[in-house]
């Protein structure tokens, strides 16, 4: 196989562009899809202050580096959620490469911070595990954005998570999670700006990044995910794109050109009040916010443990 | 060769030479989800593995992308 750009031997080959790359080729490819989508979306002007939500993983860590790359001011937010080794391995690779490059990475420990874990967290509020942590992450990030001043809260979200969320609300029509499934939401009542600089760029493309710049990042997948939905969709829409490469593309960008818009509307209308939480002062349309309703949930008594006979 | 899978880490051993593209199938896996590296270098689909090569298949796919309910407060 030959770069489609050079001629000279190519590392990878990406189907649904038709081409193959070499390793220097490639990098460009990523990052003019990354500039690509900032350009097109609007996510970020120069001089823009940017906070990006790393896990140590694949993707956060490449985001990271083509938003450096790209020359935009973007410092580094680590949780910690308290999910035993994992959690420990996959900090020590986001700061490895905070330190490797000079850059500044903020970190926050949730159980330290706010007295439970994920699994913890999980159990007393019975909600599933990714669940609890999506919620945790939400809430964090924004405070942590928010704090900072900065302009932008940048994450990891490629293309084949977002075509596998849209696949999962599509299913069930969640129409109000549809109207809501944007690579940019702006700043509003106190939320800072929201941004999915790597929605061009499938994961097999930022695992590739990753390994072509140096990159180490975990491999390790987090044991709480382990059997959840999303991976379940993901694995249906790579099997559609080996016969129609190109297919999660046309999916995700065929929902944002031609079907988001008519969603957005229920999202408006629904749109609440908002007013800062009664406990941490987040905005909220709930009184109390749903994080630190699962945080007093996570650190009040715990749940009674129904057993079945055996275990009596 | 002596190729290891991850996620979990799992180690066996092929028959080579054998195409990186005929390697996914023979194992099962979509070439959609996996990177295959030899001897430290990333090789694409109609790449040759040598019998004596050290292969990772290295699994692309991460889970954790939340409850589906993107950019909700």
């Amino acid at each position: 196989m030959k770069c489609r750009v050079c001629r000279g031997p190519a590392v990878i080959d990406v189907r649904r562009h038709n081409a193959n790359f070499c390793a220097e080729h490639f990098l460009r490819l990523c990052r003019d899809q990354v500039a690509k989508a900032i350009r097109r979306f609007d996510m970020l002007a120069d001089g823009d202050r940017v906070l990006v939500a790393v896990s140590g993983g694949k993707d956060s860590l490449a985001v990271w580096d083509l938003l450096t790359e790209l020359g935009y001011a973007a410092d580094g937010f680590y949780l910690g959620l308290g999910i035993g080794d994992y959690s420990e391995k996959s900090e020590s690779y986001a700061r490895r490469y905070a330190e490797g490059r000079g850059l500044t990475l903020h970190t926050v420990d949730l159980p330290e911070a706010h007295g439970f874990d994920i699994p913890g967290g999980a159990r007393a509020a019975r909600r599933a595990p990714c669940s609890a942590c999506g919620l945790s992450k939400r809430h964090l990030f924004d405070e942590a954005a928010r704090g900072g001043g900065y302009d932008a809260l940048a994450t990891g979200h490629n293309l084949d998570d977002e075509a596998a969320v849209l696949m999962g609300n599509t299913l069930r029509w969640q129409t109000e999670y549809l109207g809501r499934q944007l690579p940019v939401l702006a700043a509003r009542d106190g939320f800072p700006r929201k941004i999915k600089p790597l929605v061009r760029l499938g994961e097999r493309e930022t695992a590739a990044y990753c390994l072509l710049r140096g990159i180490d990042y975990i491999v390790d997948e987090c044991p709480m995910a382990a059997g959840n939905k999303h991976l379940a969709y993901k694995a249906a829409l790579n099997d559609i794109e080996v016969e129609s490469p190109g297919a999660k593309h046309d999916f995700y960008f065929g929902f944002l050109d031609r079907a988001s818009a008519r969603f957005r509307a229920e999202v408006e209308r629904d749109r609440g009040e908002l007013a800062p939480c009664e406990r941490c002062g987040s905005p909220t349309d709930a009184g109390v916010c749903a994080f630190c309703r699962l945080s007093e949930r996570a650190a009040g008594p715990a749940p009674v443990r129904l057993t079945d006979r055996g275990d009596r | 060769m002596r190729v290891v899978l991850r996620n979990p880490t799992r180690e066996l051993e092929v028959q080579g030479p054998v195409t990186v593209r005929a390697l996914l199938d023979r194992l099962g896996l979509n070439r959609e989800s996996h990177l295959v590296i030899c001897d430290g270098e990333l090789v694409p689909g109609d790449r040759t593995l040598p019998d004596r090569s050290d292969v990772e298949v290295r699994s692309v796919i991460s889970g954790g992308a939340g409850d589906g309910r993107a950019g909700a407060p």
